[in-house]
């Protein structure tokens, strides 16, 4: 298990804790609302019958949301390992 | 070793234990099939349902009960991400997920989808920002991360109060659910079915606390998923011959929009921010982002899904579980599209322009009296038949146009087993799957609201040095007056209430989500920024709220420099759109108020202690002791 961390260790490992907390963000904000701003000329296209702005809103950003939250929990366990401060 | 819920060996053998429940389950429902086959009326099946399923969640909940604070609160800290995952899924999708969000879709289509995203979104918010950290702070309720983080008892009871306010309403809409599927499927009084319902949530929770509420949640889970899935499936299968329906839909989509053109319908299923004539609208657009941020912040901000991360085993597998309640929640929304896609194909197409006397079974079984979740209104004295068509008017030409077909929110999912051809023991399954999403959420609730009480005012602010055994005793007698007290305000004001439930979203959003992420993620912070965050954000919401909706025509006039206020009548009232946004969405007003507010103060204001940033620093690593501060001591 883990020893304490010295005040620039936490500095390091807070840094990369927040960039990946960011970059995240940034996604969620993306798949949340940036494209469903072009939902009505992304309605123009289809895949399998789907205009592709409704999908993007009932299923795509769903998928990203998935898919971020597993990345999130790897990323930042790999982080964690890193530094030698996970709790299992 | 121990077998009992909760001990080492039931704990080792989760998969191989509900394997086990699931296929007794799927036995019983083809028990209930051949009965059905062998003539026994459908009431009878009804009962079989909802008592067999109810008994099932009392026998994990008796098997649970327990005398220890830490399994009572958090289910001892031992739930694996894997099944805190279907807990917390249970405990989300509710009665107006399950049945009430497949007819939004319904009727509001590509607008309708604000839900879909804002119910799951949050969930990313929850697993970057909140999760990790607020294991690893290890307490037992969301307010006493603010009674530790903000300096005691003032912020405290600040989020005690957000929490009652989000909660209850939420709860009390709950119960409404569970009345509302109960009274319908066994013929039964609205108002007893709600104490049946009562009877129902109280057994899972009242002895075990957290620990049986989250081995009922999974098993309740279970039951629900599936009784949502396989309507969908085998729908899918009957109109496009694949039984995928969250990928066939489209086709239903592609025919949809082709029969709006012949049928006249201006406003496409599939198009987005359009108003009733079909025109592009701003005001759509910005009210579809509106509600999906204070649906999304709220769902990071609601403490009885906060609280469930509180009982993972390690800040690594509440972070695991994040992403795993959000797979379980996801299976049922993505499915939910469909749902209303297939019915609608079904309506357009195969009842639209079909004699009245020639239109399929469903219409007259979900339409009689008693159910009234359809109508077929041609004929003058339509309503005699069809309650739900008091008040249309038909043209009586004995043949169905749109104008004329009206059919409730709810009746999307409960009708679908019947369109698709199936026996009633699917539509009995489809009520249990209900029930089951109704129970649970409303067990979350029930429980975040009585541990607020009897950990936070009773134990933390009146008795520090009551005994385990009266806090246990206190908890569980909170638990029953609050539920009884939600019982009866469901049953005097019956599904009127329903649309609070969007504005305990907005409520929790605003008060409690500044005050969690800054408190982790701003170290200076100080306590009268997180009281003012609290304070600030809760009063503009609440302010919002009920002066739109009970004071619009003052709110037209008197803030009339806040720009273009509109009043629109509904629920009987008229109701001030500020910007033409929706009152469900205020939020959006408390939010950034409450964001402002703590930024404001804690610039100003002294910032946190040494021994603070110290606590904020040990609760940012997952390894190693969380440092000790006034409010925060061990239990």
């Amino acid at each position: 298990m883990a020893t304490k961390l010295t005040k620039d260790q936490m500095q390091a490992y807070w840094g990369k804790t927040s960039s990946l907390m960011w970059t995240i963000l940034a996604l969620w904000f993306f798949f949340s609302f940036v494209i469903h701003f072009f939902a009505p000329t992304l309605n123009g296209i289809r895949i399998f019958g789907f205009p592709l702005g409704f999908y993007m809103a009932a299923q795509g950003s769903l998928i990203a949301f998935l898919l971020m939250c597993f990345y999130n929990a790897k990323a930042q366990n790999a982080i964690d390992e890193e530094f030698g401060v996970s709790d299992e | 070793m121990s077998y009992a819920v909760g001990g080492s060996g039931f704990l080792n053998n989760l998969g191989r234990i509900y394997a086990i429940y699931t296929g007794t389950f799927a036995a019983f429902v083809v028990l209930i099939g051949i009965l059905e086959w062998m003539g026994v009326p459908s009431k009878i099946l009804g009962y079989l349902y909802i008592f067999l399923t109810i008994g099932v969640y009392a026998l994990i909940g008796v098997l649970s009960r327990t005398a220890e604070v830490s399994e009572y609160y958090v289910a001892g800290r031992a739930v694996p991400a894997f099944y805190n995952g279907m807990a917390t899924g249970a405990d989300w999708m509710s009665a107006a997920s399950f049945i009430g969000m497949a007819g939004s879709l319904y009727f509001g289509g590509y607008g309708g989808l604000a839900f879909v995203l804002g119910w799951t979104g949050g969930y990313v918010l929850v697993s970057i920002l909140m999760a990790p950290y607020l294991r690893k702070f290890g307490q037992f309720t969301v307010p006493d991360f603010f009674g530790a983080r903000y300096g005691g008892n003032l912020a405290r009871s600040l989020a005690v109060i957000v929490l009652i306010m989000a909660s209850f309403t939420y709860v009390v809409a709950q119960i409404v659910g569970v009345g509302v599927i109960t009274a319908r499927f066994l013929e039964m009084d609205y108002k007893l079915a709600c104490f049946v319902g009562l009877i129902g949530i109280l057994v899972c929770s009242l002895l075990g606390g957290m620990k049986a509420v989250t081995w009922t949640q999974v098993a309740q889970y279970i039951i629900l998923i599936i009784a949502y899935l396989i309507p969908a499936v085998v729908m899918s299968f009957k109109l496009t011959g694949v039984p995928i329906p969250q990928l066939m839909y489209g086709f239903a989509l592609e025919k949809i929009e082709a029969l709006e053109k012949t049928l006249n319908v201006a406003q496409g299923h599939s198009s987005a921010f359009v108003d009733a004539r079909g025109n592009y609208s701003a005001t759509a657009m910005w009210n579809y982002f509106a509600l999906i941020l204070c649906l999304m912040v709220g769902t990071a901000s609601l403490p009885h899904i906060l609280m469930r991360y509180f009982t993972t085993p390690s800040v690594r597998q509440a972070r695991d579980s994040v992403a795993w309640s959000l797979f379980f929640i996801f299976l049922l929304y993505f499915t939910a599209p469909a749902y209303a896609a297939f019915a609608k194909l079904e309506v357009y197409q195969n009842l639209i322009g079909t004699p009245i006397d020639k239109l399929p079974g469903w219409v007259a079984t979900w339409g009689r009296p008693g159910l009234a979740l359809v109508g077929a209104c041609d004929a003058a004295n339509a309503a005699q038949i069809f309650p739900i068509c008091t008040g249309v008017r038909g043209n009586g030409d004995g043949i169905l146009q749109l104008n004329e077909f009206r059919i409730h929110t709810d009746a999307i999912v409960l009708a679908t087993p019947e369109i698709a051809g199936l026996p009633y023991v699917i539509t009995g399954l489809v009520a249990a799957g209900g029930l089951a999403a109704a129970l649970s959420t409303a067990d979350g609730l029930l429980l975040a609201i009585a541990n607020a009480l009897s950990h936070d005012v009773y134990y933390k602010m009146i008795d520090p040095t009551a005994d385990t055994k009266r806090r246990l005793i206190l908890s569980r007698v909170l638990l029953l007056v609050v539920a009884v007290i939600a019982a009866w305000t469901a049953g005097v004001l019956g599904a009127d209430i329903l649309f609070l439930v969007s504005w305990a979203f907005s409520i929790a959003a605003s008060g409690l989500f500044a005050g969690l992420v800054l408190g982790i993620w701003w170290k200076r912070c100080g306590n009268a920024s997180g009281v003012a965050g609290v304070a600030v954000g809760f009063a503009v919401c609440m302010f919002f709220l009920v002066a739109t909706e009970f004071y619009g025509p003052w709110v037209k006039s008197a803030m009339s420099w806040m720009g273009d206020i509109q009043i629109v009548k509904i629920r009987g009232r008229d109701v001030a759109y500020i910007w033409g946004i929706n009152n469900i969405s205020v939020g959006i007003f408390g939010i950034p108020a409450a964001f402002l507010a703590q930024w404001i103060v804690g610039r100003f204001s002294e910032p946190a202690s040494q021994d603070m940033q110290d606590f904020i620093d040990s609760i940012r690593v997952p390894a190693g002791e969380v440092k000790n501060i006034e409010g925060a001591a061990a239990h």
